[in-house]
């Protein structure tokens, strides 16, 4: 179909999670920035790698 | 109401967003060069990815703001919209309605109709169905408009021409593939936009047995047993005796059979998102796999309505729900005095009550997200019964498929502008708008018994199929105008052609309203078609159950067959009716 969809949702997850949790590190009392952030940021990886050995194995 | 104020970090995320949905479009453009690839994805797309498109078609901002507002209203019964309204009609498209949607090569549900009936049935749907998606559209751009105004200020015309351009541009660009991708992209969206919302809210209120707790009171205040709020079942017994007004043998036939087979197993927006499959397996597999996410979606988008009701710190007139504001801007109140809750706004409300800087973007972006494919899936369904439906079959018969191409995206272009103007339509003459909804439920309240005699009796006819077509939606019509909910007033809620009976709630009218135009609509057909001339069994090879080949599922490992998924989405139902009971 000539775009792999895991790659775009995994680099969105990524951008927007390191932006939470960058913005929740810097601003005090912003916990749950920080942390949903970080599951975002896992989930984007997570997604990522998935597109990536799905294309080497075609 | 105190409006919320969005900081630099909210809108960098929408940004980022917005860049991403617009890159998809301008990636995808690439590789569509004909109608197949604009119309339908090309016929391409993975199980997984149809079948999260297929869920979230159906996940428009307004089903979203709407079922947290019915959890407000009727606490957790909301939740058969989904374990009795839609897990089971899902089922039954996989398994038994797909091999003919796919199966057929079809590239439309009305086009279906044409090849297993006649041209005046497909005709009548193709119309009802091409004005519906447009005014549905416009009525979703309104709803986003009308929310972001009074939650964030935000001015109407600009949310509305912004929201419609970016549409446009990954509509025209990509056509179904990225209309498709950007609902899967929604879908997760979605997911990690509420499930924060749904756990801060459940901490502050003391987890699920402190919201129990909570909502007993709520409940007892306005007569019914502790329970009614947080037990989905057990005070189904009568109408009186839950906050839905409904008892339990018109919530199953009128909900659970007649309203959510008519969408689920006919309405082109989503059957559309099966089609575009790239295998018989993979369409049949596409509304199971829908279903896993679908069973769980009440705890995302329900919970949140009635967490509202009963969160700390609310300044509302139940909790966080505010008081609703009539076209002027004044505080409504009952013809007691009482002020009235703006259900509607529980959902938005608890967003902008748990969230702080950062996570409200991310929230709001989830909403947006939502508006914009729950447009996007209409103008592609649009575009679509239009070029192949009304103008290839009645305007130009015999062009290349370069053309038809080219007029999928002239339709792209008509059906957002026509969104637009429906959406300020919306904003003036709100009683047309929900004359308009009434038509359209009457159209399409008899509509599964017509799918389901043609596909399962093959002695059905094109005549009886029209036939029963029109006396169901005449008798949805008339069942509607001699009926009334209680304490309404004669006019648009029924009672315009003098009230027989009186229901104890407008879901009670709806539903039994559906329940007789598919009586209507079952019954005429199977009369008229008794009496007029069959096809030849030759004509309708593929088209009906007992003349076609049975899918073959044997080369699947067991584990990945259609009915395997089936029987473990049906059991997992099964245990959280029990669970929640």
């Amino acid at each position: 179909m000539g775009l792999d969809l895991r790659l775009p949702i995994g680099a969105l997850f990524l951008i927007i999670g390191l932006l939470l949790a960058g913005y929740g590190w810097m601003t005090a009392g912003m916990e749950v920035d920080r942390w949903w952030g970080l599951v975002m940021v896992v989930f984007g990886l997570v997604m990522v790698t998935l597109a990536r050995r799905g294309r080497s194995k075609v | 109401m105190a409006q919320a104020h969005l900081a630099g970090i909210d809108y960098a995320i929408m940004a980022v967003y917005f860049a991403f949905v617009l890159g998809i479009g301008v990636v995808l453009r690439r590789s569509v060069h004909t109608g197949n690839d604009f119309f339908l994805a090309g016929r391409a797309v993975p199980a997984w990815i149809a079948g999260l498109a297929f869920l979230s078609a159906n996940l428009g901002a307004q089903e979203v703001i709407g079922m947290g507002a019915s959890g407000a209203k009727y606490g957790v019964a909301t939740s058969h919209f989904y374990w009795v309204g839609a897990i089971p009609a899902m089922i039954f498209v996989g398994l038994f309605m797909m091999p003919f949607y796919y199966g057929s090569r079809a590239r439309s549900v009305p086009e279906y109709l044409k090849l297993r009936f006649d041209e005046k049935t497909r005709a009548v749907n193709a119309v009802s169905f091409a004005v519906m998606t447009v005014f549905s559209s416009g009525i979703s751009m309104y709803a986003m408009g009308k929310l972001f105004n009074l939650l964030l200020g935000w001015d109407f015309t600009a949310s509305v021409l912004v929201s419609a351009a970016i549409v446009l541009a990954y509509t025209f660009l990509g056509g179904l593939t990225s209309s498709i991708y950007n609902e899967v992209l929604q879908f997760f969206l979605i997911v990690f936009g509420f499930a924060p919302l749904v756990l801060l809210g459940l901490k502050s209120v003391g987890g699920w047995t402190g919201l129990q707790a909570r909502l007993a009171q709520v409940s007892t205040s306005q007569g019914f047993a502790p329970g009614a709020y947080t037990q989905a079942w057990r005070h189904m017994d009568a109408a009186a005796h839950n906050p839905v007004g409904i008892e339990w043998f018109g919530l199953v036939m009128g909900l659970g059979f007649v309203l959510s087979f008519g969408y689920w197993c006919t309405d082109f927006l989503v059957v559309q998102r099966a089609m575009a499959a790239d295998s018989m397996t993979a369409a049949r597999r596409t509304p199971l796999v829908a279903a896993f996410p679908k069973m769980l979606f009440p705890f995302l988008v329900i919970l949140p309505g009635m967490i509202a009701l009963v969160a700390a710190g609310g300044h509302g007139v139940i909790g966080l729900v505010p008081q609703k504001l009539d076209a002027m801007g004044h505080a409504v109140f009952t013809a007691q005095g009482a002020p009235v809750a703006d259900f509607d706004l529980a959902t938005p409300m608890m967003l902008v009550h748990y969230f702080p800087a950062g996570m409200l973007g991310l929230g709001i972006t989830a909403l947006l997200a939502s508006f914009m494919s729950g447009m996007a899936g209409n103008v592609t369904a649009f575009n679509t019964v239009w070029t192949y439906d009304l103008y290839q079959s009645y305007i130009k018969k015999d062009a290349p498929d370069a053309h038809y191409l080219w007029m999928g995206r002239v339709a792209t272009v008509v059906g957002v502008l026509l969104s637009i103007v429906a959406a300020y339509a919306a904003s003036r003459f709100n009683n047309i708008m929900d004359m308009l909804q009434l038509v359209f439920a009457f159209v399409n309240a008899p509509l599964f018994a017509t799918f389901a005699l043609g596909m399962f009796w093959k002695r059905t006819t094109g005549h009886g199929a029209f036939t029963g077509l029109v006396a169901g939606t005449l008798a949805a019509a008339i069942h509607h105008g001699l009926t009334l909910p209680v304490s309404a007033v004669p006019g648009i809620k029924g009672g315009f052609l003098g009230v027989v009976t009186t229901y104890p709630s407008d879901l009670a009218q709806t539903f039994w309203t559906a329940i007789v135009a598919w009586t209507t609509c079952f019954v005429v057909t199977i009369l008229v078609s008794l009496v007029t001339r069959p096809r030849q069994d030759a004509q309708l090879n593929g088209l009906v159950w007992s003349l076609t080949d049975r899918p073959k599922d044997e080369h699947l490992p067991w584990i990945k067959r259609p009915v395997t998924l089936a029987l473990v989405v049906l059991a997992l139902t099964l245990i959280l009716n029990l669970i929640f009971a």
